[in-house]
């Protein structure tokens, strides 16, 4: 019996050439959902498997990567993928935003500008953002391609009828170039103006829908809404209770069982910068516990 | 002071290592061989077989060990590795009527030439749990017929088919298409589902075919023949200009005979549904005909009213390897989006307690 | 306008063998409302289907006269054409109003729908306006925020005529608009459409079984029978003299019941 061998990177090369032309078609018509080959990958689907077929697709020697799941780099996710890169492919990766030229991701956009000449890869679950209006991919894709949004501004007007505000808080829907509606993945809201005309080159791969999309550098990005009821972004009333950091998402830990609570950088990597930076938050809420140390400064 | 749970490259590795652990069991008891698994579950192989979309009972073997018995874990791992192998050409469609006959059975003929042949089945057996299994007892040989019984078994369909009684086969020279290699795009055509169906998940596709006979979708389906037995692999050598057999795989063929349709030039005819799975699987070779033929609702001008005739209902969900993903998948953290919810749930609370506040104060 | 605003000719639909409708001419003007009566079976809702774009047709023309002045046959517009013209230019009222509506989702943007569809992006414009075609649905204001599974028939069906009419469309099918009605139901929805489509100037075609809803509502009307039109003319004319067999046994039989 022949026992299996795995290739470089996973992927074989005409996979890579195969995935290589949907991402430049996904570049052409930004937004625009681009039916891919997907393979089957070696981690399970909705785990990244989109993600981690874009990453191996564009990966290069010489790159250096970042992945990040929920903001941090140490989830178990993210570990689990970086490492397979760095087996498989044998690249550099890093922690640090600034110095990566691939960021895979779930959930979140760093909160460090990107720059120009990175790349940015979003895990998709669903890439299809009409796709709880209307369950039919025949369907959307007409809606689509006759840029029937009708609906999508029906479930707006509902939040807005009953809860006074619009009500989707992540996967907020997008317009991207004023032609294609489009899924920013499950990012918080809060992340959604982070997209618009950023100099990065942002991809979305979605393993399991089969779909690649992607948004050129300095792409024209905008938040649905309504004139009267404008987009807007989520506010923490508190800066980061280790860095101190303000209009930055932040994760709320749960610090006791009385009501305890504190509020931290989703993004481990600002947060650290920050720290190694000399700032530093208020600690603990709660008196009597130790409180954060601080850094250098 | 709070430290964000860091260590998680150790806690993968314990946790593997830990896996591993309870993978091997008592290390006093001896390790199951591949051989013991492909001889002694080989059913189980043969599901591995057919749903991860891979002829290879050893590899299938290592991944039933490996995935500790957890079926859909080994034809994940199975899928997993099929995805990485070239693709050097096409086989010549197999020729289920030169199969070497295991098992053969028919729901509408009493007698069919070449016979009807019972073979290793469960059928009959009386469910009762046997004290032997608990031991090691020895078994009979079975008995063999004489090589000249085996006859020659033409496939029911075609003696229907010979009487014009049933649509006709379609003989396409067309290469079909690959949902493993191309994205699938609705609508699909037969050879796109049928594939889907070929490595669809056992159970879904068992409850769909349930269904339809339950009166979601009905198809008025007989067996017209069910035969498991190996067939050979060919594939056109072109620089030799014949075909070269490649060695012969186990497959369970199902032939439904349903629900007759009556086109005025033709005349009235049954259709078909079919089914055809690697190994041996009776089961899901009977599903899967039902479920095709269910889905040809359009062919027919049947209204598609069922879950089973849903094509893109069926087609997206009948793969268990995307959905263990994505179900498990939200096990996966998700507090960044958590968090976004939480802090609008507050705010509407509070909007809320506002609002009743100055109710309050004016009345 | 001095031409027609639909205009039919020699429109044919087939099942395989059996004819849905077949030698089917006629014009429809704007401001007319044209009733296609006949028992069921008689291909009178397989006409409507094909010259509303909701189901192909064999052969024949059918030609629409845009706001722009073109008189294309529909074949001719792209889908994205027919699309916009069904959610802006025309409506088509269900004789099921889950068919026509979205039953989970509220009154408002029922209606508001289609005005989002065309680009408003002013929720409380779309309030007001929806509000305003409740009202003239006469369902109160204070439901609009309630979901059609709430409402009574009539309520609902009152809802999915405003909710086509939210566009001020030039031409509206309606499929036996108050066939699922109870009677005492019937007479008001049948009322506030007869206001409706004279305030508003609209061109119906309507297919009903009902002589006496073709009788109120419309101006003309089409006898069909076996897929065929078997008699046309002023609907007054035709209750009252009917020339075809078929429509003298329709119209006595009504008297008679």
């Amino acid at each position: 019996m022949t026992l299996p061998e795995y290739n470089f990177a996973y992927l074989d090369e005409q996979t890579k050439r195969m995935i290589r032309r949907a991402i430049l078609k996904g570049i052409a018509i930004p937004g625009y959902q681009v039916p891919f080959a997907s393979r089957e990958m070696p981690m399970p689907y909705g785990w990244g498997t989109g993600g981690v077929q874009v990453t191996a697709a564009i990966l290069g020697p010489d790159d250096v990567l970042k992945v990040i799941d929920q903001g941090a780099d140490d989830t178990t996710n993210a570990v689990s993928i970086r490492a397979f890169f760095a087996k498989t492919a044998n690249v550099a990766t890093t922690t640090k935003t600034a110095d990566a030229t691939v960021i895979q991701t779930r959930h979140r956009i760093p909160e460090a500008p990107l720059s120009a000449g990175q790349v940015i890869v979003y895990q998709v679950p669903i890439p299809e953002p009409l796709r709880f209006l209307e369950p039919r991919e025949t369907e959307t894709r007409v809606m689509h391609g006759l840029e029937e949004y009708g609906l999508i501004h029906v479930k707006l007007y509902e939040d807005i009828a009953q809860h006074g505000h619009i009500a989707t808080t992540y996967a907020y829907p997008v317009k991207v170039e004023d032609r294609y509606v489009m899924d920013p993945s499950p990012i918080p809201k809060f992340d959604n103006p982070k997209m618009n005309g950023s100099p990065a080159l942002q991809l979305f791969g979605a393993g399991r829908e089969k779909r690649i999309y992607a948004l050129p550098p300095f792409t024209h990005v905008v938040s649905l809404d309504f004139e009267d009821h404008p987009f807007q972004v989520q506010k923490f009333k508190q800066p980061c209770a280790l860095c101190n950091a303000t209009g930055v998402y932040l994760d709320e830990v749960v610090t006791d069982d009385r009501g305890g609570r504190m509020y931290v950088c989703s993004d481990t990597d600002h947060c650290e910068t920050r720290r190694q930076d000399g700032h530093h938050g208020t600690g603990l809420p709660i008196a009597g516990q130790e409180t954060v140390k601080e850094d250098a400064a | 002071m709070y430290v964000a749970v860091k260590g998680g490259e150790a806690a993968i590795a314990n946790a593997h290592r830990l896996l591993a652990d309870r993978r091997r069991g008592d290390r006093d008891v001896p390790a199951l061989t591949l051989e013991q698994i492909t001889g002694q579950l080989a059913l189980a192989v043969d599901r591995v077989m057919a749903e991860g979309s891979l002829y290879d009972p050893d590899l299938a073997a290592m991944a039933v060990r490996q995935s500790r018995g957890d079926m859909i874990e080994a034809i994940f791992l199975l899928r997993a590795y099929r995805t990485t192998l070239a693709r050097f050409g096409n086989s010549r469609p197999i020729d289920t009527a030169k199969m070497r006959i295991e098992r053969r059975v028919s729901a509408t003929y009493k007698d069919i030439p070449g016979g009807q042949l019972l073979g290793p089945t469960f059928d009959y057996t009386h469910r009762l749990i046997d004290p032997a299994m608990a031991g090691d007892a020895p078994v009979d040989e079975p008995l063999r017929r004489a090589r000249e019984d085996e006859r020659r078994a033409p496939r029911v369909t075609d003696i229907l088919n010979d009487e014009g009684l049933i649509e006709r086969d379609v003989l396409s020279d067309e290469e079909p298409g690959d949902l493993t290699r191309d994205p699938t795009a609705f609508p699909a055509d037969r050879d796109v589902r049928l594939q889907a169906l070929a490595r669809g998940d056992e159970g879904f596709l068992l409850s769909l075919g349930y269904s339809t006979q339950r009166g979601y979708g009905r198809t008025h389906p007989f067996v017209g023949e069910i035969r498991i037995g190996l067939v050979d692999v060919e594939i056109d050598v072109p620089e030799l200009g014949f075909a070269v057999s490649l060695g012969s795989v186990r497959v369970t063929e199902c032939q439904m005979v349903s629900q007759f349709t009556g086109g005025s030039e033709e005349g009235a005819k049954f259709t078909r549904g079919y089914g055809l799975v690697f190994g041996q699987s009776e089961r899901k070779a009977m599903a899967m005909s039902l479920v095709d033929r269910a889905l040809r609702a359009d062919e027919f001008d049947e209204q598609r009213l069922a879950p089973a005739q849903d094509e893109e209902f069926v087609l997206a969900h009948c793969d268990n390897v995307q959905a263990t993903g994505f179900v498990e998948h939200l096990k996966l953290p998700h507090y960044v989006d958590f968090q976004a919810e939480l802090d609008l749930l507050r705010t509407l609370n509070t909007a809320k307690a506002t609002n009743d506040e100055m109710r309050e104060a004016a009345e | 306008m001095t031409s027609p605003i639909l205009s039919v000719r020699d429109l044919e639909r087939r099942y395989g063998d059996f004819i849905g409708c077949t030698d089917i001419s006629f014009d429809v003007w704007p401001g007319e409302v044209v009733a296609i009566v006949g028992e069921s079976g008689s291909g009178k809702t397989t006409l409507l289907n094909c010259i509303s774009g909701r189901l192909e047709r064999s052969s024949g023309s059918i030609q629409y006269h845009m706001r722009d002045g073109r008189f294309p046959d529909l074949a001719d517009l792209s889908e994205a054409e027919r699309r916009f013209l069904m959610r802006t230019d025309w409506g088509f009222v269900h004789q099921n109003p889950a068919d026509g509506l979205r039953m989970r989702v509220s009154a408002g943007a029922n209606v508001g729908e289609r005005l989002m569809a065309i680009g408003d992006r002013h929720y409380g414009e779309i309030r007001d306006t929806a509000t305003e075609w409740l009202g003239r649905v006469e369902i109160a204001g204070d439901r609009i925020d309630d979901k059609p599974v709430a409402f009574s028939g009539g309520m609902r069906q009152r809802l999915q005529i405003a909710r086509n009419l939210v566009t001020r469309p030039r031409l509206i099918f309606m499929d036996e608009p108050t066939g699922g009605l109870d009677v005492s139901v019937q007479a008001r929805v049948l009322d506030l459409l007869r206001g409706l489509v004279s305030d508003l100037g609209l061109a119906v075609v309507i297919v009903t079984h009902d002589l006496a809803v073709a009788r109120l509502l419309s101006q003309r009307m089409i006898v069909m029978k076996n897929g065929r039109i078997v008699e046309t003319g002023l609907t007054d004319r035709v209750l009252d003299d009917p020339h075809h067999p078929y429509t003298q046994l329709l119209v006595a039989s009504i008297l008679e019941s």
